[in-house]
């Protein structure tokens, strides 16, 4: 297949890092200000904007209650929020081999803090087994910390079931849904997920600098907020507020940011989380079967679009990620990303930690001729190396 | 004419009140956004008025959905 000519010759496959393009509405949203008559009532029209963006994303998440949702400048921060706000010295965090370094990092600080740190070992693959989780467990166990789909391999963790052990054994239970927010059902409740960090700029399709972080119910009684400051509420104390949100919120928020954020997040509403799912699982399974046919590939994750994300790490025999990832760029216009991708565990775990993966993250705009074209251009580069 | 009677609910935050005021918008029942009266004095700047005969009305809708710190009679 040719690329046509009057194309857009950009083929856009680095989703899983951030999404492109945006909905238009998403955009939309950022240039339209709120024509308030008075600065007064100007504050409260992006004050709305920002409760209709929380109210989107309850709804996502099956909560209840948009209060319970802080905003972030993204999953990183959310995350900061919650490990060293739960973790202190003498307490057990269980975490897994295939985690970002927005885990990671974190959990490694704490552990110089007198945290206690359990990696659970996942299979080749990037699964994590609830079973060794519950070897894991200990008395002095407070937190299960897992992502709920590896940014490396798309390898989707059973994160229902492994809510269930944490309900049963009554710690905590945190979330990195950085790469499944908008992509993935996710339910807080029926998961039994206490904290929740996301992404905005990724499957919500809202801007960069947008993100948040959901709190169960009481679980800020013992959160410390990462920062503290002007909240806009209660002003005549010198303490920061103890109630959510505004105990993590504090500063003047991202409100353009945010109102971008709302749009994609509605987007992603009305078109239905599961209609997303089931077309990016579409355009996943078309290419894994399209590289399982060709010579010189190794895939790394699980076989199956089902049990991934539409995130696919593949290596071609001979030439280096880097190498790759530029000759896609330059002679097909294909744009993804080499390397090790924030998460050197996960390549311990898969196999790939000094080379890296070749990584295409498919996105709700991609389509069924793009992924033929990536196949063909990917068939040329294997073709064209020289085993060395 | 008789004077109207008001209720003032007032909340923790800003964020707080505006969710009242999506809940009161959806449910039909008249209300009105107005800065913190200065006697009443709790500062998060804005609290959420009803009239009195709405009173019953705006409290069912709230209830279990947005907690409100106090009800004030104007
Ligand atoms: C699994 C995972 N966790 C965390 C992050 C960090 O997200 P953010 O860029 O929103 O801080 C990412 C993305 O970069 C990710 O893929």
């Amino acid at each position: 297949m040719q690329p046509d000519p009057g194309a857009d010759p950009i083929i856009y496959f680095d989703n899983a890092a951030t999404s492109w393009p945006k909905p238009a509405e998403m955009i939309e949203a950022m240039i339209g200000g709120s024509p308030g008559r008075s600065g007064h009532h100007r504050s409260l029209d992006a004050g709305r904007i920002i409760l209709e963006t929380r109210e989107a994303l309850a709804e996502l998440f099956g909560s209840n209650d948009s209060l319970r949702i802080a905003f972030t400048k993204n999953a990183t921060e959310a995350l900061n929020i919650a490990l060293p706000g739960i973790l202190h010295s003498g307490d057990h965090v269980i975490t897994s081999g295939m985690e970002h370094n927005s885990v990671m990092r974190p959990l490694r600080f704490l552990e110089t803090q007198g945290v206690q740190i359990s990696v659970v070992s996942c299979s080749g693959d990037g699964r994590l087994n609830p079973e060794d989780v519950l070897a894991a467990i200990r008395p002095q166990t407070r937190l299960l910390v897992v992502t709920h789909a590896s940014n490396v391999t798309g390898t989707i963790q059973p994160i229902a079931e492994l809510g269930q052990i944490v309900r049963d054994h009554g710690f905590l239970f945190c979330v990195d849904a950085a790469q499944t927010a908008g992509a993935l059902p996710i339910h807080v409740d029926e998961m039994a997920i206490d904290l929740l960090a996301f992404s905005g700029h990724k499957s919500l399709f809202g801007p960069q600098g947008t993100g948040g972080l959901y709190i169960r119910e009481g679980i800020e009684k013992h959160l410390q907020p990462l920062m503290m400051g002007g909240t806009g509420s209660r002003s005549e104390f010198e303490v920061q507020p103890d109630f959510m949100p505004d105990k993590y919120e504090s500063g003047t928020p991202n409100t353009i940011g945010l109102a971008g954020l709302g749009a994609g997040v509605r987007f992603v509403l009305a078109e239905g989380v599961e209609a997303i799912r089931s077309k990016e699982e579409g355009l996943t399974e078309r290419f894994l079967k399209g590289l399982a046919s060709l010579k010189g590939i190794t895939v790394y994750g699980p076989p199956d679009a089902a049990s991934r994300t539409a995130v696919v790490s593949f290596n071609v025999a001979g030439v280096s990620p880097s190498e790759a990832s530029l000759e896609l760029d330059e002679r097909f216009g294909i744009l993804c990303r080499p390397g090790l991708h924030c998460a050197p565990a996960a390549h311990r775990t898969i196999g790939t930690f000094s080379r890296g993966t070749i990584r295409f993250g498919f996105g709700y705009f991609n389509n069924d001729e793009e992924i033929s074209f990536a196949l063909e251009a990917i068939q040329s580069l294997a073709g064209g190396s020289t085993e060395q | 004419m008789e004077q109207q009677k008001y209720i003032v609910f007032l909340f923790p935050s800003v964020s707080h009140t505006l969710k009242a005021e999506k809940i009161l918008k959806e449910q039909g029942i008249a209300h009105k956004l107005i800065p913190v009266p200065r006697h009443i004095g709790s500062d998060c700047g804005v609290c959420l008025r009803v009239t009195a005969d709405r009173q019953d009305a705006a409290e069912s809708a709230l209830q279990g959905r947005v907690n409100w710190e106090e009800m004030v009679f104007l």
